[in-house]
């Protein structure tokens, strides 16, 4: 079942890809998605059914080379099933959307086909994603990462007639290249100290590792630091980290339903994906966790801020995902990767939507993406209009507080916005709440921009603007079921007691009393049965029955460190850490509503008087503006010296002159001498043999 | 005693036997009217007797006291020669006889030279050596000069004659100089006396006197002067044997006579055959950049391949002289292939030998024209050409024996020489259009040889037909 889930996606990027010759555009495209329901149906089945219990399905013998011996298997625990479902189900549904959005693309002439190369692209993408995650070792992992590479790239490239698409695709293949180059050193490292790239050899070496002393560049490092720092670079590039961030927002070039897919729901948490699944290596290297902690919380703050001022209905949601993945790195870096796992569970759902939603209002109104050309939609795209207030309402995070009801967004992100306060420092927690509070701002921008007040912007659009097919409207329908229900559903799982998550990921848990006994051993691996036991003989914490995960590295999904009581920690959070983030969410729908539906005019009168800081943000931090000059101009200018100069002028001007001064001359001489008259041959062997018998007689071996 | 001796060498007493009393018959009765039918009889009965020796098991066996040897390096160079002996003989009959040249003893003389070859490649001794080297020397010199009524064919055997009786004068001084140091003209005798590096001046001596002498049949630099001309001058048929079976037979007599009898002083000779090799591999690549002429360009395209053959000699190991039996092996079968182009080579019923009447032939003959680009790459170097491979293999075991210098030189050397192959290819897909048409409508036979000949450079990597294996083992006879 698992390795259909795995496979069928690439099926349907064979047959659809090129196949479609022969079957037609619509059945190939109809193959394609139907292969991707089935994977995703049996993903669910997957999900429900799975146990806890860590399982390697063997799909073939990979690699032997030396000590290099490792096969090509599905590692299924709890991050691959719920994984598995994120990508099967987001996928299956863009792929759906896609009929819609896709039809009559004014990119392409009448009569020329694209849709099944897009189809297939898509199915490709979710074919090298799932690689990813059902990686058993960390080169399948690198391949299934390299592959979504190259599907972005294709995809954001698709429009490949617009050189601002193919400009962005380039960027994003560039940039995620120096991710990529950090996350294969981090393998080499890991090959290099442990001798194995299987996950199961890396997690039960990585105690060892942390007290391993590694030379790297130029100093002694620990070891388990500089290769959780090393991967974290290649979680970086491909999540669009603050300093790697800025392929994402001009990714926007691709088609809606790609930002969707690839740029909000799947490919971008990766990185986060990564960190959690190399969980016992982060729990064991605290100053790289603080690090992915640090950088999450400036890149939810960056982004948020960003997203504040720009006008491109994707952009704003590209800028919002950015701040989010932010989110999930804050709470991955404190030790909570289950929360940050929660929040890209509900994200994508809710992010997904989003997306499929501006799609809908890009396709409604003809390609037109500038939200200042909108206004006033809410009456002619209903459907598209409840679907966007419930992305909004779930990013946003509306709920009743210190309750667990609430939309998907208010769940996940208030519990990591607890990690943060009980695991972090007071920046990455206050960070997060203002970025809270923009985030709700932003949102409700758009929604108010789009949807509420006056039509701006071409007439003639605005009189056309019609709502989406069906094909459309299904996937925002099941979507924003996901973004209503998914939090609540799933809230204790990922974030309620200690025993609950310790099932739910496969960790044993024990009562907590004992925790110093296993910490002070050194040595957690006792199954739960012992660990009870032992526990028999204390009697105080029976009362509360107060646990703490006690699994050795590598055993169920993610590792939690003896030392690590976050998760307790943040439910004994004080009320007005839990009641902050609501707070500013109520804060930035406020100033949201004054500012587009109060007083329209404020905006730009506030633009005019901090006229700086707006450009500031407008310009994106000038990150683009930065790198261009400290990067791209200097490499280029050196590409240029050395094309022209080291290669054209040195080393083409020493070969031409070899073959064209110097060789012609010796094949002269050698014409010369093959003068035809027999005294010369004759003269010539002679003179060869004089030297040959001299040379030997004084310097050779003769005595 | 003398009847096992005969058993050793019946294949060449078969040979010659077969040569003297066809002579005697067609000079008795038609003549000329036999041509046709001596050139198949002896192509049949050459392939015939390699078919033989091939299948021959037995170990190594010596006749007459020593001096006849017939071991695997032997039968390997011995199947190599009749093949390509029987290749050529079959390749000109066609040619020669619309040219009027298929004279009756061609084919005989041609037999008669291969059974000097067989012997050379089996002397146990200096005299069986020289015995071998004159008998296919003279046959040589008069095939060379069988277009009597030219003047380039007639000056090209007597500047061949001339400059090889100065060769073998040569050689035969290395002999006597070294049966006057060693005092015995057996191989196992000379290299007991060259032992341990001990060498004497006047051994020494002797030595390169009988490696110049060598060279000179290899058309090793500095004693090449006399390639071009002969091989400009001869009938192509003639030029395309000099360029295979008497190559073959003369590599092979070098690397018998150092290994059997200066085993001893490897260090010794090292040195000269680098140095041989190192000329004659730059030198050949640069001079036959300058040449027009296909067959000239042949022939200096013929003294660098020699050089890099030479790379395995100079090795002086096991591997090298593997490495360099399958450097002739390869090279032959090249050369087979590339001759067989240039016989067809005709314009108006003369043949054309000009690279000039290449150009745009690829519009024309693309199936040709394709396999002379594979054999041109192949000449080259270019991988995945089997060419490459055999220059790959000498290199190998140049740098194990620690000759990187050669190696890198040797490099080299094939990079400037495959500018001129390459030219012959831009000739020929994107020379200047002309008007003076190139027919290329030759007999089956060089269809088959050009084609086959491609083929193979193609497919052989994959496939050695075990020639690599019966490489390895003669080697490992003659090396120990």
């Amino acid at each position: 079942m698992e390795t259909t889930i795995l496979f069928a996606p690439l099926v349907g990027a064979l047959i659809c890809g090129f196949g479609w010759r022969f079957i037609g555009e619509k059945a190939a495209m109809w193959t394609a998605t139907g292969l991707l329901f089935l994977a995703a149906i049996l993903s669910w089945i997957v999900f429900f059914a799975f146990d806890g219990e860590t399982r390697q399905i063997e799909v073939l013998r990979w690699i032997e080379s030396g000590s290099l011996s490792t096969s090509w298997a599905i590692r299924l625990d709890r991050l691959t099933a719920i994984m598995l479902i994120v990508v099967t189900t987001v996928s299956s549904l863009v792929h759906l959307y896609s009929f819609g959005y896709m039809d009559h693309d004014p990119q392409w002439r009448q009569g020329e086909s694209y849709k099944p190369r897009f189809f297939a692209y898509l199915s490709f993408f979710t074919f090298a994603m799932l690689m990813l995650v059902t990686a058993d070792n960390l080169v399948q992992m690198f391949f299934g990462w390299e592959g979504v590479g190259v599907a972005s790239y294709l995809l954001i490239g698709f429009y490949y007639r617009k050189p601002s698409a193919n400009a962005a695709a380039i960027k994003a293949f560039v940039v995620n290249r120096v991710g990529d180059f950090g996350f294969a050193l981090g393998i080499f490292a890991l090959f290099f100290l442990v001798d194995s790239i299987n996950l199961s050899d890396i997690f039960a070496a990585v105690p060892t590792l942390a007290e391993t002393q590694l030379t790297f560049l130029w100093a002694e490092w620990n070891a388990a630091e500089v290769v959780a720092l090393l991967l974290f670079i290649g979680a970086m590039g491909k999540s669009a980290q603050l300093i790697l961030h800025t392929w994402l927002p001009d990714a926007m070039e691709g088609p809606t339903p790609v930002s969707a897919l690839i740029h909000a729901a799947t490919m971008v948490t990766a990185g986060v994906f990564l960190v959690s699944r190399m969980s016992p290596l982060y729990e064991f290297a605290p100053n790289a966790s603080g690090f992915v902690m640090f950088l999450g919380a400036a890149t939810a703050f960056f982004a948020a801020t960003v997203g504040l001022v720009q006008t491109d209905i994707k952009r704003v949601i590209a800028y919002s995902t950015c701040s989010q993945l932010g989110y999930m790195f804050v709470a991955a870096g404190v030790g909570m990767y289950s929360a940050a796992m929660f929040h890209l569970f509900t994200h994508a759902f809710f992010k997904a939507l989003l997306f499929l939603g501006a799609g809908s209002v890009i396709h409604a109104m003809h390609h037109e993406q500038e939200m200042t050309n909108y206004g006033g939609l809410r009456k002619k795209i209903p459907y598209t209009f409840w679907a966007m207030m419930i992305g909004t309402l779930a990013i946003t995070g509306v709920g009743i507080p210190l309750t667990t009801i609430g939309f998907a967004g208010f769940l996940s992100k208030d519990a990591i916005i607890e990690s943060a306060w009980a695991g972090g420092t007071g920046f990455a927690f206050w960070a997060l709440v203002v970025a809270a509070a923009m985030t709700s701002f932003y949102s409700w921008r758009l929604i108010f921009l789009t949807f509420f007040g006056e039509a701006r912007g071409d007439k003639h659009t605005h009189d056309h603007a019609h709502e989406s097919p069906m094909t459309m409207l299904v996937p925002l329908g099941v979507l924003s079921l996901g973004a209503v229900f998914a939090g609540m559903i799933w809230y204790n799982q990922y974030f309620g007691k200690v025993d609950q998550v310790g099932k739910f990921y496969g960790i044993p848990v024990a009562e907590a009393s004992e925790q110093g006994d296993k910490a002070g051993n050194g040595h957690g691996d006792d199954s739960q049965g012992e660990a009870a036991e032992l526990g028999e003989g204390e009697a105080k914490a029976e009362e509360k029955h107060n646990y703490a995960f006690v699994g050795a590295p590598g055993e169920g999904a993610i590792y939690v460190g003896p030392q690590n009581t976050v998760l307790d920690d943040a439910h004994a959070a004080p009320v007005w850490v839990k009641v902050s983030p609501f707070v500013a969410m109520l804060l930035g729908l406020g100033l949201a509503y004054l500012f587009y539906i109060v007083n329209p005019a404020l905006p730009a009168q506030l633009a005019e008087n901090q006229r700086p800081l707006y450009l500031f943000l407008k310009n994106k931090w000038y990150f683009d503006e930065i790198y261009d000059a400290v990067f791209v101009r200097p490499i280029l200018a050196v590409g240029r010296f050395l094309w022209k100069r080291g290669d054209g002028g040195t080393i083409d001007g020493f070969l031409n002159g070899v073959a064209m001064g110097i060789v012609p001359f010796f094949t002269r001489l050698a014409g010369k001498a093959q003068s035809g008259y027999i005294f010369t041959y004759a003269f010539w062997m002679v003179l060869g043999i004089a030297a040959l018998v001299t040379w030997m007689s004084i310097g050779g071996g003769a005595n | 005693m003398i009847q096992a001796d005969l058993n050793v060498i019946l294949p060449e007493i078969v040979l010659a036997v077969f040569a003297m009393l066809a002579l005697l018959g067609a000079v008795y009765t038609v003549k000329d009217a036999l041509a046709s039918a001596l050139v198949w009889a002896t192509a049949g009965l050459m392939a015939l007797l390699a078919v033989w020796i091939a299948s021959a098991t037995g170990g190594t066996q010596v006749a007459f006291g020593g001096m006849f040897i017939d071991d695997g390096f032997a039968r390997f160079a011995k199947v190599a020669i009749l093949l390509s002996a029987a290749a050529v003989l079959l390749m000109s009959q066609d040619y020669m006889h619309r040219r009027g040249l298929l004279r009756f003893e061609y084919p005989l003389l041609v037999a008669l030279a291969a059974v000097g070859m067989m012997m050379m490649v089996s002397a146990g001794d200096l005299m069986a050596l020289y015995m071998g080297l004159e008998l296919q020397s003279l046959s040589l010199y008069v095939v060379a000069a069988l277009r009597r009524d030219s003047v380039k064919s007639t000056e090209a055997g007597l500047k061949y004659f001339v400059l090889g009786a100065l060769s073998s004068g040569l050689l035969l001084y290395g002999a006597s100089l070294t049966y006057g140091y060693a005092g015995t003209t057996l191989f196992t005798g000379i290299v007991q006396t060259a032992q341990h590096g001990e060498v004497s001046l006047g051994l020494l001596f002797g030595l390169i006197f009988l490696i110049s002498g060598l060279a000179f049949k290899v058309s090793a630099v500095p004693f090449h002067m006399w390639t071009p001309d002969v091989y400009e001058g001869s009938p192509t048929p003639v030029t395309a044997f000099f360029a295979t079976a008497p190559k073959v037979a003369a590599m092979a007599l070098f690397a018998r006579l150092l290994h059997d009898a200066f085993g001893g002083a490897v260090a010794d000779w090292q040195q000269v055959l680098v140095l041989l090799s190192v000329l004659s591999m730059f030198l050949g690549g640069i001079a036959a950049i300058g040449q027009r002429n296909i067959k000239r360009l042949m022939a200096f395209s013929s003294i660098a391949h020699m050089g890099y053959a030479l790379i395995g000699l100079a090795a002086g190991t096991e591997m090298g002289v593997k490495a360099m039996l399958m450097y002739l092996a390869i090279y032959l079968t090249m050369n087979i292939g590339t001759f067989a182009f240039i016989l067809m080579m005709e314009r108006d019923g003369q043949p054309v030998t000009e690279i000039d009447a290449l150009r745009q032939y690829s519009r024309r003959e693309p199936g040709k024209a394709l396999a002379v680009l594979i054999l041109m790459f192949s000449l080259a170097g270019v991988p995945p050409m089997l060419g490459f491979f055999a220059k790959f293999g000498v290199w190998q075991a140049g740098v194990d024996a620690g000759l990187t210098g050669l190696v890198v030189a040797s490099a080299v050397a094939s990079v400037i020489g495959a500018f001129y192959y390459l030219r012959i290819v831009f000739y020929m897909y994107f020379g200047d259009e002309t008007e003076e048409v190139l027919e290329t409508n030759g007999s089956p036979v060089l269809w088959v040889a050009l084609m086959g000949s491609a083929a193979l450079m193609l497919v052989g990597v994959a496939y050695q037909f075990g020639v690599e294996g019966a490489a390895a083992a003669a080697a490992a006879t003659l090396v120990n």
